[in-house]
């Protein structure tokens, strides 16, 4: 599984705000520590603000500060802001074929079968990414760090 | 609010019984007397080294519940600690119950020299599975399977 560039920064920014609670960092320092775009990091800050993990702070030295709670908002909680990794795009069951129906194209089978087993893929990414909190990530981090 | 310097994690006693039950069919929905009995036969203090049901206590209460157990080559792994049940009060709860509980396990494993903990559970019981992962585990390299019987 890859995530989008956009995912990765928004993940980047709420790991730092977490890691620093109470701390007011601009864009530029953020875009600057992992060498994001500032361009493309405004505009993914903007997008967590409006999901109401950040607030901005106006004026001289204007910024963002977190507003989520790190114990209890997710990587699925920011992830999904950014990506549709939903359990249920793929359906999965197969429609029953009533009796004297043509048989179903090869290529629909060959697909739907496929369906099944990227849904069940879907729902271990999902109940991983739902299930690590922004505070467990950083003590992941911290532990591999030793 | 319990007080954690109160609380004592100790192994299970026939008289606190009925509090796990109560617990558990808070947790599940189900209250299940003769289950817990046999649990209590088969995992209760002292009976087998390799076997653990602790339980929380604070001022007589029972606050919280683990069952555990060392097995030996299961699946063919080598040793290794099992934790099959974890419940808290719902009003003890994200004080801290849980995670000493599951201290307590650790520390029953390593007096018996296993160093690898691991659990299964529900992928859709976000709450437990969070506990888990805040105490710092992460997915085990195994696949559980299942079919219908026809
Ligand atoms: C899971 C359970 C045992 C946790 O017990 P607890 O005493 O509340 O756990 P702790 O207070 O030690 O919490 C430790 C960490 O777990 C995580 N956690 C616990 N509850 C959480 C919740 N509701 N949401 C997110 N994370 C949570 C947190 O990271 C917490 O750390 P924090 O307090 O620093 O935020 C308890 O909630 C419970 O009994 N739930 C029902 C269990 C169940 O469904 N059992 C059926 C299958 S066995």
């Amino acid at each position: 599984m890859r995530l989008q560039k956009n995912t990765l920064a928004a993940l980047c920014s709420v790991l730092e705000f977490a890691a620093n609670p109470g701390l007011q960092l601009s864009a530029a320092e953020i875009a600057a520590k992992y060498r994001i775009s500032p361009h493309h990091l405004a505009k993914v800050l903007r997008s967590l603000g409006r999901a109401g993990l950040l607030e901005s702070v106006r004026g001289v030295g204007g910024g963002y500060r977190f507003t989520g709670n790190a114990k209890r908002l997710t990587l699925m909680d920011v992830i999904g802001l950014f990506e549709n990794i939903s359990a249920a795009r793929r359906g999965g069951r197969r429609p029953a074929r009533r009796e004297g129906a043509p048989a179903r194209p090869a290529a629909a089978e060959v697909e739907e079968a496929l369906a099944v087993v990227l849904s069940e893929i879907d729902e271990i990414a999902r109940a991983t990414f739902s299930t690590i909190t922004l505070d467990t990530m950083l003590k992941l981090m911290a532990r591999r760090r030793r | 609010m319990i007080s954690l310097k109160k609380m004592r994690v100790r192994g299970v006693q026939p008289g606190d019984l009925a509090q796990v039950i109560e617990i558990d069919a808070g947790i599940t929905g189900l209250r299940k007397p003769e289950y817990w009995g046999e649990i209590l036969g088969r995992y209760g203090s002292g009976r087998r080294r390799q076997r653990f049901f602790l339980v929380a206590e604070a001022d007589r209460r029972i606050e919280g519940f683990a069952i555990a157990e060392v097995r030996d080559w299961e699946y063919g792994m080598p040793p290794c600690g099992w934790v099959f049940a974890i419940g808290v009060r719902p009003d003890a709860r994200l004080e801290g119950v849980g995670t000493r509980l599951l201290e307590a396990i650790g520390e029953g494993f390593r007096r018996l020299g296993v160093t690898k903990v691991r659990t299964i559970l529900a992928r859709d019981n976000h709450l437990i599975l969070s506990f888990f992962r805040s105490q710092g585990m992460m997915a085990a390299p195994f696949i559980a399977l299942e079919k219908d019987l026809e």
